[in-house]
């Protein structure tokens, strides 16, 4: 859809993270080395499992880590070109809710329960002030901003418990849109919600999204989501990315990593009659102990003996980066 | 499975049942007037929204809640008129597998102990040695590693928790099996395994299912007939494969359009959005319950109950609409 943006100075880039939580007894590496660039009004999908490093990478940019065990021991990540891990505490404050804002999981437990949803989304406003706007003006906006997702203005003085989880959702979405920042990361917003109401979410985050002209990294665990409503896609598996690409590259091409493909063979399919699913077997890695060479082998139905020593390479074909031995001889042929 | 007689036997027969709870707003309408057949071998999807009353009829028909009205008949029996010593025998033949893999399982007891449980508590075995080796034979089945069996449940997956509380219903050879969400707190990967285990087991042991799931790219995949809840009522039953074809309550038609499909065609598919949210489900108002949602809302919707009406063999659906078949 956007893919004419991919000429223009790409808004975040990520180059060769990796972030590790530390404790006395044992190192998690979550993540190894990802790279990972979002252009301007683009809607980037990060799929993967349970355990996959998705959150972590999310929180990396944000630099909301937990303190003293979270750290990244290397990479950059560059925001507008300025590297966001170099700068001071301050400065990221500024950046933080007000040029990327995030959308946290569970709609349940990001909102503060004692404090009604109208100053929740004021507060945020309050901390942004750069026009300078008075307190009228503020309590103005925040009317408008609930309007935008859909609440009628006059609940703005009711606490969050007095709402339903879609609608809890819808004002989670509010205050990360409410200073109109250039890049909102949704993590998993609907997992916790009903179909129905996460149709009507996505609805509206796709609206807003294109009217604000908002770029937007997508965590999710759904292939339906990603497909409907992002333009680019990123799989990780064990803290790296292992394939990426358009999401024609991805769901209209037979060349994929293993693991993709074992993703898409797990869904259920809702058009095409299938007797067994064929899922991938085995469980994801201990991330304290991490399988040499390639992270997916022990899994992998094509394994070959140098997939566990030898670390894949990316192998490139326009859009669409896959990281796998499968494809050293000849590379990405897609049809 | 056919029996001599050359018909289908029909394992669990449900006639009106109701659930309410006193609630002190009002009666609280969980269960509302639910009727159905589950043929012996086979699976019935139960499919809705949060709230919709979907465990709540799964736990009234095991009689882990007691119930307001209607009958359930199990091999033909009515289960509730059982005394107290024929309940407990009953709770061989029918068992439960719980959504939360994390609660569901006792944290201070070994795998093989909880499998062991059913079969102690029910004092099946006279003989130790031979309660062991069904034991293992069970972890076998469930396909866990005996490895595992001296392992609490902290130290196992989702899915190999959910594989014990697997193993664990089936400790008791029973014939029925209420699967509440068993897959629905796995992640894609370990979702299919389980439900090829399920599967499998279902051909290898003749067992019926009644699954109760709010994904219904699932629910295809696993049942052979669907019932769509919505605040307690049944409001649609088909074969699954005419339901995904030919849904025809306006509903359904909606949830099934609200699935995000992962394909290239996805992106330019048109949703049709349910509007609203579901409504209190404290002394709802008579007739259609979900008209207020509903873009066909006629006058009559809210005229007194609508019967389930059949349109065609096996398709059973609780519209005006279809007040005169197919419009």
């Amino acid at each position: 859809m956007n893919c004419e943006n991919i000429h223009q100075d790409p808004l975040l880039e990520i180059k060769n993270l990796h972030v590790v939580y530390e404790t006395d007894l044992q190192t998690v590496y979550a993540v190894n080395g990802i790279n990972m660039t979002l252009y301007p009004g683009q809607a980037l999908g990060l799929v993967g499992e349970t355990g996959a490093g998705k959150t972590t990478t999310a929180l990396s940019i944000l630099r909301i880590l937990p303190d003293k065990i979270g750290k990244v021991t290397d990479g950059e990540i560059l925001f507008n070109g300025v590297n966001l891990l170099s700068l001071n505490d301050g400065k990221m404050r500024d950046i933080r809710g007000e040029e990327i804002s995030m959308i946290f999981q569970d709609p349940m437990t990001s909102l503060n329960p004692i404090i009604t949803v109208g100053d929740q989304i004021y507060e945020s406003l309050l901390l942004h002030n750069k026009h300078r706007l008075s307190k009228k003006e503020l309590h103005e906006r925040v009317d408008e901003i609930m309007e935008m997702v859909g609440i009628v203005a006059s609940r703005k003085g009711e606490y969050p418990h007095q709402f339903s989880g879609g609608m809890k959702q819808r004002i989670v979405i509010a205050m990360a849109l409410a200073c109109r920042p250039n890049i909102v990361i949704a993590d998993e917003p609907t997992t916790a919600l009903d179909v129905t109401i996460q149709a009507q979410v996505l609805a509206m985050m796709r609206n807003l999204m294109r009217e604000l002209q908002t770029s937007v990294i997508l965590i999710t665990h759904d292939l339906g989501i990603v497909a409907e409503n992002c333009d680019f896609v990123s799989v990780m598996y064990a803290g790296e990315i292992v394939e990426s690409g358009t999401v024609v590259d991805i769901f209209g091409q037979s060349n994929h990593h293993p693991y993709t493909e074992g993703l898409i063979g797990s869904i259920p399919n809702l058009i095409v009659e299938t007797n067994r699913l064929k899922p991938i077997y085995g469980i994801m890695p201990d991330p304290t102990n991490l399988p040499t060479g390639c992270k997916f082998h022990p899994r992998c139905p094509y394994c070959m003996e140098k997939c566990k020593t030898i670390q894949p390479s990316a192998h490139v074909n326009g859009s669409h980066i896959i990281a796998c031995h499968l494809y050293d001889k000849g590379g990405i042929t897609d049809d | 499975m056919i029996n001599s007689d050359g018909q289908c036997e029909i394992l669990l027969r449900v006639e009106g049942l109701k659930k309410y709870f006193k609630t002190r707003s009002g009666l609280l309408h969980a269960v509302d007037d639910v009727s159905f057949t589950i043929e012996r071998g086979k699976t019935l999807g139960v499919v809705g929204e949060s709230g919709c009353g979907k465990t709540t009829l799964g736990r009234t028909i095991l009689r882990l809640e007691p119930h307001t009205d209607g009958k359930v008949f199990f091999k033909g029996d009515d289960i509730f008129k059982y005394s107290k010593r024929k309940t407990r025998h009953l709770c061989n033949d029918m068992q439960m597998i719980f959504q939360d893999p994390y609660s569901s399982l006792n944290p201070r007891k070994t795998v093989f102990q909880i499998i062991a449980d059913p079969l102690i508590v029910n004092k099946i075995y006279k003989n130790k040695m031979e309660q062991d080796q069904r034991v293992l034979e069970l972890i076998e089945i469930s396909g866990l590693a005996t490895r595992l069996m001296n392992a609490y449940p902290h130290e196992l997956d989702g899915g190999r928790r959910q594989r014990v509380g697997l193993a664990r219903a089936l400790a008791m050879n029973p014939d029925f099996i209420v699967c509440d969400e068993p897959v629905s707190a796995l992640d894609v990967s370990i979702q299919a395994q389980i439900l090829n285990l399920l599967m499998d087991l279902q051909d290898d042991l003749g067992l019926t299912y009644m699954f109760i799931t709010h994904d219904l790219s699932v629910v295809k995949h696993i049942s052979d007939d669907i019932l769509v809840l919505y605040m307690g009522q049944a409001i649609e039953k088909a074969p699954s494969r005419k339901l995904f074809q030919k849904p025809l309550h306006p509903y359904t038609q909606m949830l099934l359009s609200a699935i995000p499909v992962p394909s290239l065609t996805g992106k330019t598919r048109e949703h049709e959005i349910i509007r609203g949210e579901v409504t209190n489900p404290i002394n709802p108002k008579p007739g259609c319950r979900f008209a207020s949602r509903c873009k066909y809302k006629m006058a009559k919707c809210e005229n007194g109950e609508i019967p389930f009406y059949e349109i065609e063999s096996d398709h059973f659906v609780k519209c005006v609409l279809y007040e005169k078949g197919f419009c």
